[in-house]
């Protein structure tokens, strides 16, 4: 079965890209790059998209699942609706980003890269955003906290809460 | 081919080019310690147990993963080797649940003998420890991730073997765990039930689930009526449980000791296999009649059935509709015995000794119930559980006289002996199958052509002037290959015989663990037990499924005719479609 009797649930952009990889040699090797493609559309990778990625580029799903929980730029679950990332650029390293990371990591009770279970906040890294003078900085969604300090993580929290 | 000089701890050998360090080590006798290495599987390097020093290496070398060079100087058994093979034990049985007085593989495990010879003696890596809980969800496989100690050996037996596929490496480091597609529970995965990842797995972090204490109960039980059968295979492989020789014939012994665990009947699961060759045989000479659903795939093992409702549901139209025997042996005890004695027959616990764990997924099927609601098979026990339920009960196995069956569903031909070996129902089949096509008795019983050794094979016979293609395949990868030839119609055949298990059931997931000298899949094992079974059909009389004279008096006094609509109704099944679908 190479997949055309299926019906896809996959963004019709994908299953052209899978398509694509099955003409050339070994497309299993493709499937990091699909999904990259996967993640980049939907923002994580979800069990039926990964279980259709393995249907149609035929590499067993257990491998599928695998690469995709070795790797810790893929998301196994959804972001949350605040996306929070702390900068761990060198010059918020050096005025205690690390402190910031675990405040957020105590207050929200989840790990890097994970999402709350009511889905309102996940937490992230980043590297340098280019505003070392203001270090040290979380950016949340769009927006830049500057000056940040650990203390002030609960009330960061609160307010997105209530906002 | 190219010869390669070197000196093994100071001894000078020549190998063949290619050969790794460990095999030339074998051999002058040296077998260095290993725990990941499996010789017919792909070569891992995980553990680095059978680490070697090679001199102007800055590393010690992996000796499993490392082909000789002209010239090498390998030390095995420096002081600094020895203290880093025990150091590497060390630091695995840190993170492995102290548990070993009540972990079923206490004596039976490849860690605990590799700690023991290499001399660890007190635990100096004190540290954390992964946790995880046990998952049970499938009839046959339980998965223990808290024990596993990441050889991967079930991995490479499920791709490389079976061609399922179901497991894999999930997270990483500290967080590493083997376990199907998104660390589903294994019956809601591709999982086939055949139970190698248990034979191959050097701990027990992969276990059959135990059925042992419902049949205690049952045994105990003086209102229910106990029955058991046992397997083809069962006879070829018990008696290594006992220290007998690998390939030693136990029936009789089997049959007493079963006897003496207080069963009360005891049937032969051989019968079951006599009366699938006799529906089989009326099925499949039907569909080359009419030409339909050809080539007519075999349905004795129930691994293959669940691969191939996984795998290849579009093929499930060919799979026989025959139970498989241990199904036709537990629908007859419930129905055609119990009328003719007169017991309830919800009053009888019926018991498989079965060389299998995907038969007890089998018996767990909705389509395997009385129309009342009770299980034709109330339980089924491998190889393994019933040499611990006699070791438990105090049996003295080699001790014991010989038993005999129970009439009239003790009563076999040596057709039925053979269903335990790969190529044994093709044997068995055409042996029936070729005396009704040409009308006359066969000169030569034996069809050496099918007994498929390697794993795949493929013949031809002239019978009254029609040619007949069969093959048989065991080991689910080489059932693809063969079923892919059906598909793109590459081969004509008429009848395929497929087993789940390496060798057949001889080989299957419930068999006893290898024997000192042998190793999980060691064909010489599978072929001696093999021949153990082609000797008890060599020595009958009646080797003819059809010729069996009770099967005769069945069909006269209960079935009526072969596949005729009370044979449909009790011997005849349905299979369906699984997801999640695998991938070939």
């Amino acid at each position: 079965m190479t997949g055309t009797d299926v019906k896809t649930i996959l963004h019709k952009d994908i299953v052209k890209f899978i398509r694509e990889c099955l003409k050339k040699d070994h497309p299993d090797s493709y499937l990091i790059a699909v999904l990259h493609k996967v993640q980049g559309r939907y923002g994580w990778l979800s069990e039926p998209h990964m279980a259709e990625v393995a249907q149609l580029l035929q590499v067993p799903t257990a491998t599928v699942s695998g690469v995709a929980t070795f790797y810790h730029f893929f998301r196994l679950r959804p972001r949350g609706r605040f996306a929070i990332s702390v900068c761990l650029g060198t010059a918020c390293f050096v005025r205690g980003a690390d402190e910031i990371v675990e405040a957020f990591r105590s207050e929200l009770g989840i790990g890097m890269g994970e999402t709350t279970q009511d889905g309102l906040f996940s937490l992230e890294t980043s590297r340098c955003l280019g505003v070392c003078a203001l270090a040290p900085v979380v950016m949340i969604n769009e927006k830049v906290y500057s000056k940040v300090t650990a203390k002030q993580v609960p009330e960061l929290i609160r307010q997105m809460q209530e906002g | 081919m190219k010869r390669v000089n070197l000196f093994i701890d100071e001894t000078a050998v020549t190998v063949e080019a290619g050969t790794t360090i460990m095999e030339a080590a074998e051999t002058l006798g040296i077998r260095i310690p290993r725990l990941c290495y499996h010789p017919d599987l792909s070569i891992e390097g995980a553990c680095r147990v059978c680490v070697v020093e090679v001199e102007g290496s800055r590393n010690f070398i992996p000796s499993c993963a490392t082909p000789v060079q002209e010239g090498m100087r390998i030390r095995t058994n420096s002081p600094e080797i020895r203290q880093a093979r025990r150091d590497l034990i060390e630091l695995i049985i840190d993170n492995h649940p102290r548990e070993c007085q009540t972990c079923e593989r206490d004596g039976n495990c490849e860690l605990q003998d590799l700690s023991y010879s290499l001399g660890v003696r007190e635990r100096l890596f004190e540290g954390k420890r992964k946790r995880h809980d046990i998952e049970s969800s499938s009839p046959s496989v339980i998965r223990d991730a808290e024990k596993c100690i990441l050889c991967r050996r079930c991995i490479r037996v499920c791709s490389e073997v079976q061609g399922i596929h179901n497991l894999s490496q999930l997270y990483r480091g500290f967080d590493t765990v083997v376990a199907p597609a998104f660390e589903s529970p294994m019956n809601d995965s591709v999982c086939i039930a055949c139970g190698q990842c248990i034979n191959v797995c050097p701990v027990a972090s992969f276990l059959e689930r135990p059925s042992t204490e419902r049949v205690w109960e049952a045994l105990a039980d003086p209102s229910r009526h106990v029955v058991v059968q046992i397997a083809p295979s069962i006879r070829a492989a018990i008696g290594e449980g006992f220290g007998l020789p690998v390939g030693t014939p136990a029936t009789g012994q089997t049959i007493t000791a079963l006897r003496r665990l207080g069963f009360d009947v005891v049937f032969d699961t051989n019968f079951g296999a006599d009366l699938t060759i006799v529906e089989e045989a009326h099925e499949f000479l039907g569909r080359l009649e009419s030409g339909r659903n050809l080539p007519m795939l075999t349905s004795c093992s129930p691994g293959w059935i669940k691969f191939l409702e996984h795998f290849y549901p579009e093929l499930i139209p060919n799979a026989s509709s025959c139970k498989s025997p241990m199904q036709m042996l537990s629908t007859l005890t419930k129905t055609f015995y119990a009328e003719k004695t007169g017991i309830d027959p919800a009053r009888i616990f019926m018991v498989g000794v079965m060389p299998c764990t995907a038969k007890k997924f089998e018996i767990e099927r909705p389509e395997h119930f009385h129309p009342s609601g009770y299980p034709y098979t109330d339980a089924v026990l491998t190889t393994r559980e019933t040499i611990w339920m006699i070791k438990a009960y105090g049996i003295d196995f080699t001790k014991l006289p010989d038993g005999e069956f129970d009439v009239p569903l003790g009563f076999s031909s040596g057709a039925g002996d053979i269903f335990g070996t790969t190529g044994g129902v093709m044997e068995a089949a055409l042996r029936t199958a070729a005396e009704k096509l040409t009308g006359k008795p066969l000169e030569k019983l034996e069809f050496t052509e099918v007994r498929a050794v390697e794993g795949l094979r493929e013949a031809s016979f002239e019978l009254a002037g029609k040619t007949l293609n069969v093959a048989v395949a065991n080991g689910l990868n080489n059932a693809k290959i063969l079923l892919e030839r059906v598909k793109s119609g590459e081969k004509s055949y008429h009848l395929l015989e497929l087993m789940a298990c390496p060798g057949g059931c001889i080989g299957g997931g419930g068999q006893p663990y290898p024997p000192e000298g042998h190793y999980v899949l060691d064909p010489e094992v599978i072929r001696l037990r093999a021949r153990a079974l082609y000797d008890i059909d060599e020595a009958k009389k009646v080797r003819k499924s059809h010729e069996n004279p009770y099967i005769q008096k069945l069909y006269q006094e209960f079935l009526g005719e072969a596949g005729g609509s009370k044979s449909h109704e009790l011997l005849h099944t349905t299979y369906t479609p699984r997801t999640p679908r695998g991938i070939k």
